[in-house]
């Protein structure tokens, strides 16, 4: 029996898209298309669920099974849907607001139970649909319709919010990248476990150009570094510079300067279990180190949907009955004749 | 004290168990009514206990009960009054002054009724009884302590002696009732089989309190209950929560879907989340979530991808839920919400029970959003009722609120194992594959309003859902100000076509008479013994009550119109009542509403009724 293969346009649904002009969201849209065909999933074997927010209209552009749900709860309702059908394909598209908000309780608890459900969370630190209000993700200090002289709390990283949580995959892109999204999003379809690709977005409208100053197209080679599993931790325009280890801290340093050489930069492994290495890169900020962008974290663990199968197994394997009546007529019963 | 007295034969005697929180009063509680269920008695329990686990020891607020009535036929409630009370401190005594009948048998542990016990129940005289003024009661002052201690000496410490109290007292109440030791030996037996040390001393203490009641019998009433057979079957013991989870499974069963359940521990509730997750051999997947938002929301994400989902809760939690009640209300997706009522409001009186939750159940979200509510009537009842709010709900596609309580969740009675041939087919309406040309996600079946289910994994129908409103010929994101007119009715119209597929509302006792009692839910037993109390003394009246309440069955209306007098009687302050005065235009009925935490009391029941009656 030949494979069937599928094209990008295969995912797309009829709908017409209705995003603004610019957003990207549609970047995240496209490299899902391409994600899937990609991976070669048959559309009815996949399930996107959205809770509230501009990225939770993604299901409706997608010709899969979709649901558009109520805000911050997708999470749970992915969760719901792997877990009675492991079988499927289960993907959350959610933003900033929708996850690290309202939904922040179901997302931390997703991760540390690590359902098998991939989780793309658009994060444009600001609340688009109700008109540009911060979110959690929102700078120290970010004026906002509801925060007119600034915020005066710290924001959420998801990575550090995902890590603390136990996540076994955390992977990083932008929104416009489309060359290497959809690699990516694929890698997190096949990580067995929660995976969670924060997407770096630009919200034209709110937000616009808040990303500028690490996305943009001049310094984007400096400000950031695409993480490879078994690679050297090298960026840069040259692609001199590298990432060292200093003490319990890194270094940006350049090859060839202060007696630094291709040895001591890092070589990256998504796969440590310990994932403190993983924090710091995680962490870097595009002030003295570069915004790592790829899978930074990549660690094998139980399902939780597979494991709830494999304990129904193992109960059944000791317990013979399988209805309601077998069960019934194993326990205490007495006959009236 | 050597005289043989005759026990006295009685149709069914009211016992309750009655001590510290810790003095194991619920485990000889549920031991003397499974020995009596399979001596062949209908047996009605009531569990009654505090919130706290271990509240402070003697004091008024740790008391812990268990009542039960046991009889030959026709047990409807737990009873009133008790024949029996055993009270192992005198703070067991104060509280359960008020629930004795006036020649009681009261067994206490004088060891527990020193000076310093007596100040901590807030006793001011050195005489219980009297300051309480319980003067005909008949006391079997048992130095049970000690007994335990001297019958077990050698063999066990003191501290095990002490655990064994409420089995000493567990013996005496077999001799009163006449009751062989064998079967509470078998049920210890099974009990403790993993502590042999703990089983030996039980056994020993079982006996002691046994003979001691033998030794002392001239002085107090024993008992002598009679049975009567059953229908033909196999029986077994169970609590409405228990039940509640067989008819879940049941409809899983019948319907051929795997059955979820998404919950998140709540006091009455939680019972239903711990047996489900213990019947992994049947295939069940149950999630403990993090909140009961998410106890919801994986419940309708395993809808969503075709099982039967259910999610447990009370009214706290149900309060949590609203939004995502809306969700499958609008989205059109079978659920089974299973609120197990408890007092309220905010958390209330987490271990008492009450009827508070019908409003929040019909109207508890925001918009037009129409759900399905079905209240359970007793204990054996919540399976049928179970089995019911599920096929309404695979078969419907809608949530369906299954209305149960704290009294008759944890209240138990005998039940006969059902044949699930008994039962009706349950039919989820799946999409066919011939369906598949222009099919939409809300193209509906005309004579039920209800749209096609077409479940992940089928080839061919990929859509999307959600709780925007949709186009009713497309399913796009629609807000066409016709068309959400259109929905609004749909799902409604939807809801109220139900009613052409449950069963027919049914009145007892005299069809003819002027007045018509009415309740619902798990008030039955007891609206139901004070009709039958009334009519035994000559009084005519009809009593009709609801388990099904939206929609309401098809003849509601006709029942209702047709009696002079109306009598609403409910655990709330009239929410039923009120409900029936929306509904059916024009209907004023009388109302008899208690809020206590409490069961009813059946004598007070027909003292109200009785004054409608000569109204």
């Amino acid at each position: 029996m030949g494979q069937i293969t599928y094209q990008p346009k295969d995912y797309k649904s009829s709908q017409l898209v209705r995003w603004c002009p610019g957003c990207g969201d549609y970047g995240v849209l496209n490299s899902l298309h391409k994600a899937m065909a990609e991976l070669g999933i048959a559309p009815h074997n996949i399930a996107v669920i959205s809770g509230i927010g501009c990225s939770s209209r993604l299901p409706y552009y997608m010709n899969t099974y979709g649901f558009h749900t109520i805000h911050g709860r997708g999470a749970a309702i992915a969760t719901g849907v792997k877990v009675a059908n492991p079988n499927l394909s289960v993907w959350l598209s959610t933003g900033d607001g929708d996850c690290l908000a309202i939904g922040g309780n179901h997302f931390i608890h997703a991760v540390r139970r690590n359902v098998d459900i991939n989780i793309l969370l658009m994060n444009n630190k600001i609340y688009g649909l109700t008109k540009g209000q911060y979110s959690p993700t929102s700078d120290r200090g970010f004026v906002s319709k509801s925060s007119p002289f600034g915020t005066v709390e710290d924001p959420f990283r998801p990575a550090e919010l995902t890590i603390g949580a136990r996540g076994r995959f955390f992977a990083r892109i932008i929104d416009t990248d489309i060359k290497n999204s959809p690699d990516i999003m694929a890698a997190a379809a096949r990580h067995k476990g929660t995976s969670v690709v924060e997407v770096i977005l630009n919200c034209v409208i709110f937000n616009d150009g808040i990303n500028e100053k690490i996305t943009a197209k001049d310094v984007r080679s400096d400000k950031t570094i695409f993480l490879h599993h078994g690679e050297k931790m090298v960026f840069g325009k040259d692609n001199n510079r590298g990432i060292v280890q200093d003490g319990f801290n890194l270094k940006a340093v350049t090859i060839g300067e202060d007696g630094y050489t291709l040895d001591d930069v890092l070589t990256h492994d998504a796969t440590a279990k310990d994932p403190t290495l993983h924090l710091k890169l995680a962490l870097m900020d595009g002030e003295e180190l570069p915004v790592a962008l790829g899978i930074i974290r990549d660690v094998e663990a139980p399902a939780y949907d597979a494991e709830v199968e494999a304990q129904i197994k193992q109960v059944q394997a000791k317990k013979p009955a399988r209805t309601l009546k077998e069960f019934l007529m194993s326990g205490d019963v007495w006959e009236v004749k | 004290m050597t005289e043989e007295v005759k026990p006295k034969d009685r149709e069914s005697v009211v016992i309750r168990f009655s001590g510290d929180s810790g003095d194991g009063m619920q485990l000889v509680g549920t031991m003397f009514s499974n020995l009596s269920a399979e001596l062949g008695n209908e047996i009605i329990t009531f569990p009654d206990f505090p919130a706290e686990i271990r509240a402070p020891h003697g004091t008024l607020s740790g008391v812990s009960g268990f009542q039960m009535q046991v009889g030959g036929k026709n047990v409807f409630t737990p009873g009133d009054k008790a024949d029996v009370l055993v009270a192992m401190n005198p703070a067991a005594l104060k509280v359960n002054a008020g629930f004795l009948k006036s020649d009681s048998v009261v067994i206490i542990d004088t060891d527990s009724f020193q000076a310093a016990d007596l100040e901590k129940a807030q006793f001011t005289t050195d005489d219980p009884f009297k300051e309480l003024g319980l003067n005909s009661v008949q006391v079997v002052a048992a130095s049970i302590t000690q007994m335990c201690k001297d019958s077990l000496e050698g063999l066990a410490d003191n501290k095990q002696a002490l655990k064994s109290r409420n089995i000493f007292a567990l013996g005496l109440v077999c001799w009163l009732f006449n009751r062989p030791l064998h079967i509470v030996e078998k049920l210890l037996t099974t009990k403790f089989k993993k502590k042999p040390d703990v089983l030996q001393a039980n056994l020993l203490v079982l006996q002691a309190g046994f003979n001691y009641g033998h030794n002392i019998h001239a002085s107090v009433n024993s008992y002598r209950v009679e049975t009567v057979s059953h229908k033909k079957g196999f029986y077994t013991d169970v609590n409405g929560n228990k039940a509640t989870v067989y008819g879940l499974i049941a409809a899983s069963e019948k319907a051929g879907l795997p059955l979820f359940l998404g919950s998140y521990p709540i006091t009455p509730a939680t019972d239903i989340m711990q047996e489900l997750t213990n019947r992994k051999e049947l295939g069940i997947k149950v999630m403990q979530t993090e909140d009961e938002i998410a106890g919801i929301c994986t419940a309708i994400g395993a809808s969503f991808a075709g099982n039967l989902a259910a999610t447990s809760t009370s009214g706290p939690g149900l309060a949590l839920k609203s939004e995502a009640i809306g969700l499958a209300v609008i989205s059109e997706i079978p659920l089974v919400v299973v609120d197990v009522q408890r007092s309220g409001p905010s958390t209330g009186m987490p271990t008492k029970s009450e009827q508070t939750d019908l409003l929040q159940a019909l109207y508890g979200r925001n918009g037009e959003s129409p759900a399905v509510v079905i209240a359970a009537t007793s204990p054996t009842d919540c399976f049928d009722s179970a089995f019911w709010a599920s096929k309404v709900a695979l078969e419907h596609l809608t949530p369906v609120i299954l209305l149960t309580d704290g009294y008759i969740a944890n209240g138990s009675s005998a039940w006969r194992i059902p044949d699930l041939e008994e039962y009706p087919e349950i039919k989820p309406p799946f999409v066919k594959p011939e369906q598949k040309e222009g099919w939409t996600p809300y193209l509906r079946n005309p004579e039920t309003d209800v749209r096609y289910w077409a479940i992940p994994g089928t080839e061919g129908f990929e859509h999307r859902i959600g709780g925007l409103e949709k186009n009713s010929a497309t399913g796009a994101i629609s807000t066409e100000p016709d068309n959400h007119q259109k929905m609004t009715e749909l799902r409604q119209s939807k809801i109220d076509k139900i009613a052409n597929s449950i069963p027919l509302q049914e009145v007892l006792g005299d069809k003819s008479a002027d007045t018509l009692v009415v309740g619902w839910g798990g008030t039955y037993g007891h609206l139901y013994e004070a009709v039958e109390n009334l009519r035994s003394n000559g009084k005519k009246v009809a009593f009709t009550h609801f388990r099904f309440i939206n929609p309401l069955p098809k003849n509601a209306e006709e029942i209702l119109r047709k009696y002079k007098k109306v009598i609403v009687i409910e655990q709330n302050t009239g929410q039923f009542a009120g409900y029936l005065r929306a509904k059916i235009g024009g209907l004023n009925p009388y109302q008899f509403n208690r809020v206590k935490g409490q069961p009813f009391i059946v004598a007070r029941l027909v003292e109200e009724i009785q004054k409608i009656i000569e109204l």
